[in-house]
This record gives C-alpha cells, structure tokens and sequence, in this order.
C-alpha cells in the first residue's frame, strides 16, 4: 500500500511537515492579503479561505486512507504526546468554545467564567483517573472497556446508548454551527450551508478513520489558534502596545468598570455571583458550581475525548498527552476573557452615547445582516443609548477583525478558524458514534466473524448515515449551541463517569452494579433534561438543565456503590484484570478470555 | 515485567498511585471550587486593572490545570520507574 512506504518518513518528519503547513497557511494569509490591498472582492477572499482550507482537510483524509483495523480505530497507537496534545485540542474546541465562548463573557461576565473553567479543569480528572488506564486496557473504544470490566454485552449496550445520545447531542450542535459559518462566508441558505459542511466532515474521516482525523486535527488546530490570536493580539498592540491580550486585558476591565458608573449598568461585568438587578443571588451561586462540576465530569467521560488517548504509543505517553491537550486548549481558552472586554470596551467607548448617524463602520455593518445587532432609537434622541444597542453572542467574535479596524482578510482568517473547530469536534464525534456501533454492536454481537473488509465497510456506511442523520436534525434548529453542547457534557457525566472510575479505582465494583447504576443516573439525568425543557417541570432547587448532570451524578455513583455490595463480588480474574490494567507494563490480563 | 511484581510490591506501588491521585484531586478541587468561593472578596484586590477573583476563574485557575496535569504525568511516572513497572 502506498502510503506504508512514506509512514515512517511522515511520522519521523511531523515537526518539519507541520512547520511547512503553519508557513505555508501564513504565507497563504499574507498573498490574499496582498490580493485584497490591489481590489480583489470580499467575497472572493471568503470562498478561498473556506474552500482552500476543506480542501486541505480532504487532501490529509485521502493521503490517510488505511485499510488496516488498527490505524483505522486508534491511529496505529503510533501518535506523538504533543500532537496528540494537538489534535485532542481541535477534537475538544467546537464551534461553541471559538464563536461563542467569547460572547457569552461579554453578555454574562463573571458567570460565563464557569464554561472557561469547566472546560479546562475535567482534564485533570482525565489525566488522573482515567487516561493512562484505558491507554493500558489497549482496546478500540470507551464500550470496550465498559463490556470487559463488567463482563458481558449488557454493559457494552449500555455503553453505546449513553454514547450515542451524548455524542449525537454534541454533532447537532457542531452542524449548526459549520451551517452558521458556511452560509454567511459563502452566502447560501443555511440548510444547504450544513450539507456542504457535511462533505467537509466526510472526506477527513471516511477513509482514513482515526487516523485521518487525527491528522486533519492537527492540521486543524494550527489554523483555529492562528485565527483566534491574530485579531486579539492586534487589538492589543493597537490598545496598549503590547501584544499580550491577556496582559493588557486588565486595563480593559479598569476602563470597563469605570465606565459602567458612568452609564449605569446595574450588573457589572466582573461582579461574581450576582443577578441581572446586579445583587448577590443563591442562585447564581449554585448555578455556577453545579455548571462547573457537570462540566468537568462531562469531559472525563466523553467517548470522543477520551478515545484520543487510545491513540498513543504508551502509557507514559497517554499522561504526558492530557498536559499538552490541556497546554493547546488552555492557549484559546485564556484568551477568550480578553475578546469580551476589549469588544465590551469598544462598545461603552466608541458606540454607546453617540449619534447614530455617525456609529463606527462595523456596528453599520453588522446591523445589516438579520437581526444578530440591532439598534433601536428608542426615544428618537439620535444618541444611541446602552439599552438601545442588542448584539448576539455568537457575533463577538466574528465581528472582532471589523471591530479591530482590520483588513477583510483577517475575517476570512476568522470563518477559517470557526470552521475549523467545528469540522474537527464534529469528526471525532462521528468517529466516536460509527466505531461504537460498528466494532461494539456490529462486530462484537452480530458477527463476530465479520472480516477486517467488511468491518471496515459497516463502518464507513454507519459514517454516512449518523452524519446525515445529524445534519438533518441541525436543519431543523433545535436549540442554541451552547445549550446543546452542556447537555451532552451533563448525560455523558452522569451515564459514563461512574462506571469508568469505579471499574479502574474500585475492584469491588460488579457487573450489576455498573450496569444499575450508569442506567440510573442516565435516566435521572435525562428525565429531568426532557421534563425541565419540553414539559415545563419546575426546575429542582433552581439549578438550570444545561447542569442535570448534578442530579445523574451521585445517583450514578451510590446505586453502583450499593447494588455492588449486595451482589457476588468479582471474581479472582476480574481483579487480577483490573490489577493489570493499572501497572503501566505487562500484559493486559485476560481481557480476551473473559468473554 | 509487571507480571513478575509480588502482590505486596504491587499494592505498594497502587498506594503511591493512589496517594499521588489524592493529592492532585486536592488541588483541582482547590483551584475548580476553593478558590472560587471567596470571588466576591477577592474582586476587592486589584491587580493591573484585573479583580483578582475574576483573574482567578479567568486564568489563574487555568494555569494552575495546566501544571497539575504535566506534575501528574512526570510524578506517576517517577513511581513507575521506582517499582520498576515503566514500560520499556
């Protein structure tokens, strides 16, 4: 096969590869910024940001192509520490953390601060917990370990249906938002926007599998941070003359508060805790650890992330790989606060309290495109007051390039980043959905004798049709990204986590046990999900559905404890699986023969 | 080899594991919930402009999750090497 020859070359060459690709993706900005300096259109700047960039993806998916089991389901297990760092970067960041992180802070403050936080703290759980352990266990997926450890197909089914729901939650979402980023870029209807953006997703993980994805994401996560920094670095530089935004970001929040006296904003932007009257609420305050505890667990229990470190070459490597994922998140992540107050800060400066026939060029831009900012004279004074002025949180950081008084280019650079990491989360999440069905239901209880062709083929088909399903249901916009993408963090939390940590940290743990238990705290979890938002149920103590995990959770936890203790403890090999699945060298005990 | 490991070597190295998992624990729970809890008070501390309770959520505890995981990774792995159950 033709890629064998050139394998080991790419691999011992990744850091020269990708330090040609970051040239070349930056040389490629400067030639289209040149392009435009000599009156080449917008438009056209858009399409070659969004096309050049697929078609790389595409261009990595086909060299990719495998036909072997094990790099098509965990990469050969031959990927880097640090890339893997990398690629679980892209896989991690969706289209909620780069267009909407930023403008949630801005509208919310100090609250949203619980998203930036719950997103980075669950990999802690993940490098402690979990990672090193399924790394050693050394199967295909998260079901896998579950159908192992409690021994039998019942567990594994359980599995796959807590993965499918989290996971297919999250794939809407990121459908959504390549649909949002396609149509606006490339100016289609929003519903064909999705289906463009499908093809987008296909190419990288049809063929190649894990190992396309991950290479696309590496790929991907190179440009999502370059077009995420740029145009915040610039503002800074601009601002305050150094370009460390989230350095000079403090004087930002200074002006902030400053001014928020003077235009008498009630609920000040770095006020913890408080409602929209600007008062401490009990409310707030639960709300906020109860999103950032579902958060957290969320990640340590998403099949998609958690499948990443599947993909190293050792145990020691799986470790080492949760820092850098944590390091490559961590560098968005830091930044975003920086996005909202130098946005926010634009805003009170130059917007607020001036005529509205003369507003800066981009609040007249963006005012024209359907209802994401609008002005409103309310008492026809033409000065445009604070209540006047509505702008869309996913709009922050979009509009940052105009905001900035940047060249149009830097807003292709932009869709290219947003598109970027919606592309590569909804990959891996796809990738996480067909190699649970196809290797757990397909192979490990239809046909077992299924050959590696035909495995491979039930699932490149099982591919197609959850994209599809997928893109249709984000056709029908069920709800907003942000929301989407927390439920599935809350049932990934409450139906996964339990099972996971007790199977590893606790040899006591029985097959009945986990089996009750995930169902239980699963089906706690999304009761109170279905009721609180289609039935109108009251909301238990108050706390919000984005985090019914805190619910799922502990029920999760004691009935796995309980209904364990009552049943016949696991047997002498079970524990002596469990044994060596925790020493890092050695063979994996018995993980075959069990079943 | 690992398989070679006496039961009681073997248990020892699970509680060093388990000791250092319980330490990390301590400190993300430190810097997720802790730390957090006394936002209200810290924002009266200002530091070059940031309310030092929102410079917590908004980097520091960040920064803090970043160390953890790399201290866990090289910690674990000293212990690995002490029992002799590094991989090769």
């Amino acid at each position: 096969m033709a890629y064998e020859v050139g394998k080991g070359g790419f691999l011992a060459n990744l850091g020269k590869v990708y330090g040609g690709y970051t040239g070349g993706f930056i040389g490629f900005t400067i030639l289209l910024a040149i392009l435009e300096q000599m009156g080449v259109s917008n438009q056209v700047i858009g399409y070659a940001f969004v096309f050049l960039t697929i078609g790389v993806y595409a261009y990595i998916g086909i060299l990719s192509r495998t036909a072997e089991l094990s790099e098509y389901y965990v990469a050969g297990r031959a990927v880097p520490a640090f890339y893997n760092g990398m690629a679980t970067g892209a896989d991690w960041m969706s289209a909620a953390s780069f267009i909407s992180m930023a403008g949630g802070l801005y509208l919310a403050g100090y609250a949203n601060l619980g998203y930036v936080l719950g997103w980075t703290g669950g990999y802690v759980l993940v490098a402690i917990l979990l990672a090193p352990y399924l790394r050693k266990f050394g199967q295909f997926t998260v079901p896998d370990f579950l159908g192992t450890r409690y021994e039998g197909n019942t567990a594994r089914v359980c599995g796959v249906i807590v993965l499918f729901s989290a996971s297919f939650t999250y794939i809407v979402a990121q459908c959504f938002g390549i649909g949002i980023i396609t149509s606006r870029f490339i100016g289609i209807p929003f519903e064909a926007a999705i289906f463009v953006g499908l093809l987008g997703i296909l190419v990288c993980s049809m063929l190649g599998g894990m190992r396309a994805v991950t290479w696309t994401q590496v790929a991907q996560y190179i440009i999502l941070i370059i077009a995420y920094l740029v145009p915040v670095i610039w503002l800074s530089t601009k601002k305050y003359g150094v370009p460390i935004p989230e350095l000079t970001y403090g004087q930002a929040l200074a002006s902030i508060a400053e001014l928020e006296k003077t235009l008498g904003v009630v609920r000040p932007h770095a006020a913890a805790f408080v409602d929209n009257a600007g008062k401490f609420s009990w409310n707030e305050f639960h709300n906020f650890w109860a999103l950032i505890l579902c958060l957290m667990v969320g990640t340590a229990s998403l099949p998609h992330v958690l499948m990443r470190y599947f993909t190293t070459p050792s145990v020691k490597e799986a470790r080492e790989s949760v820092g850098w994922s944590i390091f490559f998140i961590f560098l968005l992540y830091f930044t975003a606060p920086a996005y909202a107050a130098f946005c926010k800060l634009e805003v009170y400066q130059n917007v607020i309290g001036q005529p509205i026939a003369s507003l800066p060029a981009w609040v007249q831009n963006w005012s024209q495109v359907g209802g994401l900012l609008t002005i409103r004279d309310a008492n026809s004074d033409g000065i445009l007051q604070l209540a006047e002025f509505v702008i869309n949180q996913d709009i922050i950081v979009l509009a940052m390039p105009e905001i900035a008084g940047l060249p149009y280019v830097i807003s292709g650079l932009v869709a290219a980043g947003g598109l970027a990491a919606a592309l590569s989360t909804a990959d891996g999440l796809l990738l996480a959905i067909a190699n649970a069905l196809s290797h757990d239901i397909y192979y490990k209880m239809i046909d077992p004798k299924a050959s590696t062709l035909r495995r491979l083929m039930v699932s490149r088909a099982l591919l197609v049709i959850v994209a599809i399903l997928g893109a249709a249901v984000a056709g029908t916009r069920p709800s907003g990204i942000i929301q989407m993408v927390a439920w599935a963090f809350s049932l990934a939390a409450a139906g996964l986590f339990a099972p996971l940590v007790l199977g590893i940290w606790w040899k006591r743990t029985t097959s009945t046990g986990a089996i009750v238990g995930m169902m239980a705290g699963f089906g706690v979890c999304l009761y109170y999900l279905v009721m609180t938002r289609y039935f109108d149920m009251p909301l238990w103590f108050g706390i919000r559905n984005i985090s019914s995990a805190l619910f799922g959770l502990p029920v999760a936890f004691i009935v796995t404890w309980a209904v364990s203790l009552v049943t016949t403890p696991p047997s002498k090999e079970m524990q002596d699986f469990v044994d060596s699945i925790r020493t890092p060298s050695g063979a994996v005990r018995n993980a075959e023969a069990l079943h | 080899m690992a398989d070679n490991l006496s039961p009681e070597k073997r248990e020892e190295h699970w509680k060093k594991t388990s000791k250092l998992m319980w330490t990390i624990m301590f400190w993300w729970f430190v810097f997720s919930f802790g730390v957090h809890f006394f936002a209200v008070q810290l924002n009266q501390i200002v530091i070059l402009g940031f309310p030092l309770g929102f410079y917590m959520a908004a980097q520091g505890s960040l920064i803090a999750f970043v160390v953890l995981c790399f201290w866990n990774a090289s910690a674990q792995n000293r212990i690995d090497e002490e029992f002799g159950v590094a991989e090769d």
